[in-house]
């Protein structure tokens, strides 16, 4: 008999805000030791309140526009009460009854053609802390705790493990290029729902829930494997399928239920009273939908016909700050192939050179069209201009400021110039009869030579002006 | 009696009760299981009455979490023959000018009533919940106990107004309250199954005021109003829910009363919070776990949510005809100590003169040993009807 897998998917995604979804505290991964990032709000010491981050909210329906959901215009949260040494105040503030987002859409692409993938809804809530077991004792860290997250939840329409990942990497790529999440590894954690049936069955098979995997390799086999147990369940009767939580060792790549409960855990939902019902009036979303960053699709072509090649696109809609930083230096003024040119062969090249990636690039909009600006209207030449972003990038220094010091413009008396390119002259005899006798390079040679004599200051338009008028004159 | 927990300073004029916080003060709320907790911030209404110049006298013992009749129940001081709430004796011993408290389930005014002084639950969220021992979110306010109305009325200007630190604190920067307005013709009207349900002396005591009041030109009427038994269940049932997820951060892993008897998680839990929870405490774990639990949610929790409701558009009918209700606070003058095993079902049966401005949030005033209640926002009325009469006495 032939059957069908069925698996519905249950996504954490981490949200790239600068500070946890009801108190100050900077994210996790500002943390630097354990419980950095804790107030005696998100430690749960009595007499704080939750305040809700309205920036969690917006990165929440941004996510629902991108995956085609309907907006809450009111929206709740309640506490999902049971104990965890992680979790400090015993309950977890999360979404039941009026999640933020509901009834949304993905279309996939895959090998066999396209799949659609309905959204049941996506809800905010806030993750819990880690527990770290040193010897026999266990030690708290709280720098998670209210971090916030978004769970995206689909109805049972994925048919294979190519369909999930699929979207899981849609997810992430559109998240990435939203600013939404950077999708780091752990940032984008799953659960899976998964059954069989005979194919052409209505009715769905017994459900097996996969909890907590964190990449996306883990999914794919945990999936394969489960659906497998579950074929040989019912085609040998190998076992007796019931619904229960499994979980999946990645050594032995195998599932296993993780605890026999007799009953379903109970964990009395109930509206939190410290924050009253959000409303997401019309000019709010408004606002939202005007901040929503251009599809990936769509931000592609406009590089594209930027004259940016494939691979930078590549590079620029998996990077969000980095294709912001293109987006707000051409907006400044600067052309888009110039530009893309500066960021990813210059700074990339700075940044690699550093150890670090052209993600963790941190030079302003402002300092980088100085540069370009600089260089472009001919005040400091292209070599200049790399140094000066070099010192920008590893020393945070002003770029005008300097260019002054280290006398990097362009303003080069041409008598200077010419003082200079006699001196070379004379230096270089065997060049000058390289030139004479047809040597095109050797006029190469001799533009280098006055560059380093000139520390390679002064406008190199100049430069060969001078160089050609004097070859001409020999 | 001792009447505080941690004493702060000898010239403080004002007692805060332990279900609030003052930074660096141990803050218990008169339970083992907080024991040792000093907290790193005060309170917002010890904070901006500090900055106008108050001193905080000392922390005023509670009946654990304020669960209790009148304070009696405090893991930190013995109970004494007479019931007496120590914020408010403090208050009628002149030892400090006013007092703050926590109104979850009426201790407050109860004890208020029993000591002869004045107490102002205000309209839910205008006054901030930041540094108070949360137990039931949703109906707890901050109030202020004082000898006489003007007292309460200069306190509460200096607490009362929009706190970005609570995300139930209404929006309104500040509030000024009138204490002599006109009362003339002014209707108040007196609950009559509230009436029955208190003992001849306090019916008695209620009917005198009512006196009182008309002497003064108020039109005082007696009405009878079914609803306050069902407001009551429905604040108890809201009550315990919120005070059980409340409390259940307090599990001895983080701070506060930790067993000495553990092997586990499971054992720590368990046992930290049987030895750290009294038994009044205890009942009301189990019953808001109980009204929370997925067989009964629709029945109790869910239901109350949506009698809240019916209770709110009834009383607004009653305002519609009266400016405010008059009735006692408790059935008695005088409470004497009793068992904890009756605790539960004794504050239960009490809170029906009380629990209905939990509910639905609207200002309560204690005042000459009874009670008035009026719409949100009208504090104003409530103090004005009580100091005709406490100004005609004097």
């Amino acid at each position: 008999m032939k059957y069908e897998i069925v698996i519905g998917l249950e996504t954490h995604v981490e949200l790239s805000t600068e500070s946890k979804i009801f108190c100050s505290c900077g994210g996790h991964s500002a943390a630097k030791e354990a419980n950095d990032c804790v107030c005696p709000a998100c430690s749960g010491m009595p007499g704080m309140l939750p305040v809700m981050n309205k920036r969690v909210v917006e990165l929440a329906v941004t996510a629902g526009l991108m995956l085609n959901c309907e907006i809450s215009r009111y929206t709740t949260f309640d506490k999902k009460n049971y104990y965890y040494p992680d979790l400090p105040c015993a309950y977890q503030i999360t979404q039941l009854n009026h999640p933020i987002c509901t009834n949304g859409l993905v279309t996939l692409k895959t090998s066999e053609g396209t799949r659609d993938i309905r959204i049941k809804q996506i809800h905010m809530e806030e993750d819990a802390g880690k527990l770290v077991h040193v010897g026999k004792a266990s030690l708290v860290d709280f720098n998670r705790t209210s971090v916030p997250l978004i769970e995206i939840v689909t109805q049972p329409d994925f048919r294979s493990a190519e369909e999930v990942l699929v979207y899981l990497n849609k997810l992430k790529t559109m998240f990435r290029s939203g600013g939404i999440s950077e999708c780091e590894e752990g940032a984008m954690r799953c659960d899976v729902n998964i059954s069989v049936r005979p194919e052409g069955s209505e009715e769905f098979g017994v459900r097996s829930e996969i909890k907590n995997m964190a990449s996306f390799e883990s999914i794919e086999r945990a999936i394969r494997y489960e659906a497998q147990r579950h074929i040989d369940a019912l085609e040998f009767e190998t076992e007796e399928l019931v619904q229960e939580t499994r979980r999946f060792d990645d050594v032995s790549g195998k599932t296993f239920a993780m605890r026999n409960k007799e009953t379903e855990a109970d964990y009395r939902y109930f509206p939190d009273a410290n924050l009253m019902p959000i409303i997401i009036d019309d000019e709010w979303l408004g606002q939202i939908k005007a901040a929503k960053p251009v599809e990936i699709d769509e931000k592609a072509e406009q590089y594209r016909d930027a004259g940016i090649s494939d691979k930078e696109i590549d590079i620029l809609i998996h990077n969000h700050n980095v294709s912001k930083l293109l987006d707000d230096v051409v907006a400044k003024g600067c052309d888009a192939k110039n530009a893309a040119g500066w960021i990813l062969t210059d700074c990339a090249g700075i940044m690699r050179k550093n150890g670090k990636l052209i993600s963790d690039l941190e030079i302003t909009p402002e300092e980088l069209t100085t540069i370009i600006k600089m260089v472009d209207s001919g005040d400091v030449n292209r070599m200049s201009g790399r140094k000066i972003l070099t010192a920008v990038i590893e020393e945070g220094v002003d770029p005008v400021a300097y260019c002054k010091e280290n006398g990097l413009d362009n303003k080069v008396d041409a008598s200077v110039i010419e003082g200079v390119m006699d001196k070379v002259f004379q230096e270089n005899a065997q060049a000058i009869t390289d030139y004479k006798n047809g040597k095109v390079k050797a006029k190469q040679a001799l533009f280098g030579a006055c560059m380093r004599e000139l520390k390679n200051t002064a406008d190199t338009a100049v430069i060969k002006e001078i160089l050609e008028k004097k070859l001409a004159d020999l | 009696m001792n009447k505080y927990t941690v004493t702060l300073a000898d010239n403080g004029n004002i007692a805060v009760d332990d279900t609030i916080l003052v930074k660096g003060a141990q803050a218990a709320a008169g339970s083992r299981i907080l024991e040792g907790f000093r907290p790193l911030f005060s309170a917002e209404a010890v904070t901006r009455l500090e900055q106008a110049g108050y001193v905080m006298a000392g922390k005023t013992h509670v009946g654990e979490f304020g669960l209790d009749l009148v304070g009696e129940f405090s893991y930190y001081a013995e109970q004494t023959e007479e019931l007496k709430g120590a914020a408010a004796e403090a208050v009628a011993q002149k030892e400090v000018k006013a007092a703050l408290g926590v109104d979850m389930n009426g201790a407050t005014r109860r004890a208020a009533a029993l000591s002869g002084v004045d107490f102002l639950k205000p309209t839910y969220g205008t006054v901030s919940r930041y540094g108070i021992i949360s137990c039931a979110a949703s109906g707890e306010q901050l109030g202020v106990y004082a000898a006489d109305v003007e007292g309460v009325k200069e306190i509460m200007e200096v607490i009362a107004g929009h706190d970005e630190k609570d995300g139930t604190s209404l929006k309104e920067n500040s509030y000024s309250y009138v204490t002599n307005q006109d009362v003339k013709g002014k209707r108040v009207c007196v609950i009559k199954e509230l009436l029955e349900k208190a003992d001849a002396e306090v019916a008695a005591k209620v009917n005198a005021y009512a006196d009182q009041l008309r002497k003064q030109g108020v039109v005082v009427e007696e009405v009878s109003c079914d609803m306050f038994d069902i407001a009551n269940t429905t604040w108890q049932i809201l009550m315990t829910a919120e005070t059980c997820n409340n409390v259940s951060r307090y599990d001895g892993v983080k701070y506060g009363y930790r067993t000495e008897t553990y092997k586990n998680i499971d054992e720590l839990y368990v046992n930290s919070r049987t030895e750290g929870f009294n038994f009044l405490t205890k009942a009301t774990i189990l019953y808001g776990s109980d009204v929370l639990s997925k067989n009964r949610y629709d029945d109790c929790y869910g239901k109350s949510l949506r009698v809240r409701r019916v209770v709110a558009e009834k009383f607004a009918k009653l305002m519609e005809d009266y400016d405010a209700v008059l009735t006692p606070v408790c059935s008695k003058s005088a409470y004497t100590a009793y068992g904890m095993d009756k605790a539960f079902q004794t504050v239960f049966e009490e809170s029906v003169f009380t629990a209905v401005a939990n509910l639905i949030g609207v200002p309560a005033l204690v005042s000459g040993g009874v009670q008035f209640m009026g719409k949100a926002f009208n504090e104003s009325m409530l103090l004005s009807l009580a100091g005709c009469v406490e100004r005609a006495g004097e």
